[in-house]
């Protein structure tokens, strides 16, 4: 079963189409990883998934629910559905266990012994149980972005959503966090991952969806995108990215 | 040469004593009241609903346009016909009321734009982060956004409250006894204004100095994180 289903999504701001008519889904248990130049709209794309960027026409329905429904309840639709944002974006004024417990609390009900366990644990399997009370601004990048992954993971999501989680690294920080990518795909979770890193995509994709100038270029199995790319625009983007 | 007479000082403390605590009271009913309204209009404001923001500006610019002291005035003639209109019955002594009234509104018109000012400096993704683990627009914006908007908006807000403070004086113009009006009776009654006055600038200006002594050290501490 597809898990997520995006049916010719087309955007504008204004008069500029960001998206047009993008088609593709993700099955449950699939790594999929959206890549292309940038201002391409795969950002955009994968906001529209979870309804942080609306669209004008086409449909998505993630686990049979349509986003298009007026009735559908966005926000309880989002609490299962986890992100993770290229600026981390962890609650300043909170510390990390409290990034951790708040969500579950307030959206899920949670008790907050029950959130607390949850909390530890996750802090736990990112390897960042060490830093429970601080806050955010005393963590490196890498650590916050691990901490937002546990943050999301927190709520036990059907699918995650990446937007480019490791763009605003430096270099050092970036394995950490797609270590943590990566176990959590071999664990069979369902993701969809705007990244550069074609490392990650060659590891553990099941399918790269490219996109240039707002259209989905190209959707294909990994090592079919990897070994003989059909479109110029992919052999281009691909030499140039893998050429250093 | 003027000789200076402080002798009528000691003897009014009473009653200067009970004019500040009126200076006090509308200050903080308009700090309070202010702030809360406030809020209202900056979220109203950015709401993109567009009815709404459009009341919103309309209600900041109208008493962002208007000096106070009329505004203070306003409410001081108007508020009683209104009484009078509603409940065909007139009431005794409205002055400390639509005095109250009339700052905690004006107030509430700077206040909101100080804290639009605070919600905007807040990150756009900081919203969209509360979104995506399931919160409402507005829980997002009371639990995520505001609480960052206010500790970045601490100084301003303190700022605009010692000028709130200041501007209190002007209640003279309905003839309410606050700090300022009970010390020009006392001096034209014992035919001393210049003392008196003399005397009450320097109890605003010791504390409002101090006030702003305190702002500036808060501003350095929340400049660290």
């Amino acid at each position: 079963m597809q898990l997520i289903e995006i049916q010719n999504i087309s955007k504008w701001y204004g008069e500029f189409q960001v998206l047009t008519e993008c088609s593709t889904s993700v099955a449950k248990g699939e790594v999929v990883v959206v890549c292309g130049p940038s201002g391409s709209g795969k950002s955009t794309l994968i906001k529209c998934v979870n309804a942080l960027e609306p669209f004008q026409t086409g449909n998505i329905t993630v686990n049979g629910i349509s986003l298009s429904d007026k009735k559908t309840n966005l926000p309880k639709l989002r609490s299962r559905v986890g992100m993770v944002f290229q600026n981390f974006e962890l609650f300043p004024h909170m510390t990390i266990i409290e990034n951790m417990t708040i969500a579950q609390e307030k959206v899920l009900g949670r008790s907050k012994e029950d959130a607390l366990t949850k909390g530890h644990a996750l802090l736990k399997r990112v390897g960042l149980v060490e830093q429970t009370n601080k806050f955010p601004g005393q963590l490196s990048g890498g650590q916050q972005q691990r901490v937002a992954i546990a943050r999301a993971l927190a709520m036990d999501p059907m699918c995650m959503l990446f937007d480019e989680p490791t763009s605003a690294l430096d270099p050092e920080m970036v394995n950490e966090v797609l270590d943590v990518m990566v176990a959590l795909a071999e664990e069979g979770m369902t993701m969809m991952c705007v990244t550069h890193e074609m490392g990650f995509a060659r590891k553990v994709a099941n399918r790269v969806v490219f996109m240039d100038r707002g259209r989905i270029v190209e959707d294909a199995h990994k090592d079919e995108f990897f070994g003989s790319p059909r479109s110029e625009r992919a052999q281009e983007f691909l030499s140039k990215i893998l050429s250093h | 040469m003027y000789e200076f007479d402080w002798s009528s000082i000691p003897g009014a403390i009473p009653l200067l004593l009970k004019g500040m605590l009126i200076t006090l009271e509308i200050s903080a009913v308009a700090i309070v009241v202010g702030i809360a309204w406030g809020t209202v209009l900056a979220v109203a404001r950015i709401s993109g609903v567009g009815i709404l923001s459009k009341l919103a500006a309309l209600y900041v610019n109208l008493f962002r346009s208007v000096p106070l002291i009329m505004v203070i005035l306003w409410f001081y003639l108007i508020t009683p016909e209104l009484i009078r209109a509603i409940f065909g019955a007139g009431i005794g002594d409205i002055r400390l009321a639509s005095a109250l009234v009339a700052f905690a509104l004006f107030e509430a018109a700077y206040y909101s734009e100080i804290i639009r000012a605070g919600i905007q400096s807040v990150p756009r993704g900081q919203m969209s982060a509360g979104l995506a683990l399931g919160f409402t627009p507005g829980q997002t914006m009371r639990r995520i956004i505001l609480p960052q908007a206010f500790r970045n908006m601490v100084p301003l807000l303190l700022t605009q409250a010692i000028i709130l403070f200041q501007d209190t004086s002007l209640v003279y113009v309905i003839g309410l006894s606050d700090f300022f009006g009970t010390a020009y009776k006392v001096g034209d009654r014992d035919g001393r204004l210049v003392e008196l006055l003399l005397f009450a600038g320097l109890v605003y200006f010791v504390i409002c100095f101090t006030a702003s002594r305190i702002v500036k050290r808060l501003q350095a501490r929340y400049a660290i994180d």
